[in-house]
């Protein structure tokens, strides 16, 4: 470790700097090298293969939010993995979700959840829901040269309120553009189907298993329209990863809570290959 | 020119040493005891916002005697030291005795440094482990030395009583309540030997507990759980599953038990096994 191999092996003076609560600033000031946006890479022709990860969808309900997100990743028309975990706890009223590359996105979401646990154990506070949301925004941004090369992420960054008591959804664009979204949304290969098949179903009065069921609806839709995006996947046992975000904190569903809520969608789809119908006026 | 004197090196570092102890001194001491289900932290302190005891990474916790502004640094020096380790590594790299020796040479050099004034603090850093054989306690004097100390830990001003006290009475396995009544007695004996008596709202608890589900181990005692651990009977159990009235930082969704599995507590006498 670097703070022991330097002289005298004391603390070097960026440890013991006050200041900053934030450990982005932290890293850019003493190890610089080690923050994912200040890597450069050579210029090349056209894009890099790496794996992609597709489809996040939000929905928010009163009293919270539910977070969710298909398995695959692929990497040009191949799948990558079956099986990729692209919905994370942020902290404990927050959680994001990922589409985009997933090497890059996986270690975003890494540096992110350590920004927040460092400011709330320097601080002895939380950070505001607005005040993390931005925060994302300044790591998306600092991606952009390797977006620009076809290395992009996309995050969905959805939390609970604890001021306003109630769920909120924050979008982002590649250059780090976030915008607050109300009711429902989407990110990633998928989220044109997913956005489709939310519009028609969304209610303002969802409750929480309703808007669970919701999620996994538009991620089923988003999988029978886009060949990145997987669906639930009953031979190997592989199911969406649905999350939920009340004033009770975050709540990753396990594998037996999702598997039913794909399997009763399953169901009603073998009768209702489109699923549900919305009226026509 | 003024011609410097000669103070022999001996003489210089027992300067030093006694400056350094004095202002220790002029804090609070504060106590660290392991129990069954962890370490518990217990010191006198009137400020709300102001900590003694923090939370460095997932199993480690930090307390400090002394000057704030000094140990606070050292505090988040720390807090930049876990964090670094583990994410540059992994979660379970960072370790309370890697983190105890960064403190001892950092303390050691500035002690030893002739630049600076050293620090008026005394640190303890814990690590709770998966049983009671895997909690680690370090002390951390001013002139950068380690102690690693086992069931329970006094720094401050009145230190060397208190440990001596705690000594004698503090045993394994004890129940959080228990351990927290014995650390509030320990706490309340002046160096004359009179006792006084420290109200509830001037005290501050953490612990680390290792019965809590989230990889987090450290939480703060306060309000209504804090007043009836002190209330309850020494003797019997301490269910403290009551709504969450502690300030507890990181997922609520926890269960509600961190303090069930102190049953059965020990014995039925009040005074403290000699």
């Amino acid at each position: 470790m670097e703070a022991n191999t330097r002289s005298t092996g004391r603390l070097p003076a960026a440890f013991l700097t006050p200041g900053s609560s934030s450990f982005m600033d932290f890293l850019s000031d003493h190890s610089p090298e080690i923050l994912p946006g200040n890597r450069s890479l050579p210029p090349l022709q056209g894009a890099i293969e790496a794996p992609h990860g597709t489809t996040i969808v939000a929905a928010s309900f009163p009293g919270g939010v539910v977070l969710a997100g298909d398995r695959r990743a692929t990497m040009g028309n191949m799948i990558a993995q079956r099986d990729i975990e692209k919905v994370f706890p942020a902290d404990e009223y927050s959680a994001v979700g990922i589409a985009g590359t997933a090497g890059l996105a996986v270690e975003m979401v890494k540096l992110f959840q350590l920004e927040l646990e460092h400011f709330e154990k320097v601080e002895g506070a939380t950070l505001s829901l607005e005040g993390k949301a931005n925060r994302l925004s300044t790591m998306i941004r600092s991606n952009l040269a390797m977006a620009m090369q076809g290395l992009a992420v996309v995050p969905l960054f959805a939390g609970y309120d604890v001021d306003r008591e109630k769920g909120r959804i924050f979008s982002y664009d590649v250059t780090g553009g976030r915008s607050e979204e109300h009711g429902y949304a989407a990110t990633g290969s998928g989220s044109v189907f997913a956005r489709g098949s939310m519009k028609k179903l969304y209610r303002e009065d969802l409750t929480e298993e309703q808007a669970l069921t919701l999620v996994v609806q538009a991620l089923y839709d988003a999988a029978d329209d886009d060949s990145a995006t997987g669906g639930p996947d009953v031979a190997r046992r592989i199911y969406p990863i649905v999350t939920v975000i009340t004033d009770e904190g975050f709540r990753k569903l396990d594998d037996t809570e999702s598997s039913e809520i794909a399997r009763a969608i399953l169901e009603r789809r073998l009768e209702q290959p489109d699923g549900p119908r919305a009226a026509l006026l | 020119m003024s011609t410097p004197f000669y103070v022999s090196p001996q003489q210089a570092m027992a300067d030093r040493a006694e400056y350094a102890r004095k202002g220790i001194a002029r804090g609070r001491s504060l106590v660290v005891l392991q129990y069954a289900d962890g370490i518990v932290f217990v010191g006198e302190n009137p400020s709300r916002a102001l900590h003694k005891f923090s939370e460095i990474y997932d199993r480690i916790g930090f307390a400090a005697a002394g000057k704030y502004n000094e140990y606070e640094n050292l505090r988040i020096g720390g807090v930049r030291y876990a964090d670094l380790r583990g994410y540059t590594y992994d979660r379970d790299d960072v370790t309370a005795r890697g983190l105890a020796n960064v403190y001892a040479q950092t303390l050691g050099t500035i002690f030893s440094s002739q630049a600076e004034k050293p620090y008026e603090v005394e640190l303890v850093v814990a690590e709770v482990g998966d049983g009671p054989e895997g909690d680690q306690i370090y002390r951390l004097p001013h002139d950068g030395s380690i102690v690693d100390e086992h069931g329970s830990v006094a720094v401050g001003g009145n230190a060397e009583q208190i440990s001596g006290f705690l000594d004698q009475r503090h045993r394994d396995g004890m129940s959080l309540a228990e351990a927290l009544k014995l650390a509030v007695q320990a706490l309340s004996r002046e160096a004359n030997g009179n006792e006084r008596e420290i109200p509830a709202e001037r005290l501050e608890v953490a612990v680390l507990d290792r019965t809590r589900p989230q990889k987090r181990k450290f939480k703060r005692i306060v309000g209504r759980q804090l007043a009836r651990l002190l209330d309850a009977d020494g003797a019997t159990s301490t269910p403290t599953d009551a709504p969450s009235d502690t300030e507890d930082t990181d997922a609520p969704d926890a269960p509600k038990t961190p303090d069930a599995s102190d049953t059965p507590a020990k014995g039925g006498d009040e005074s403290p096994q000699e």
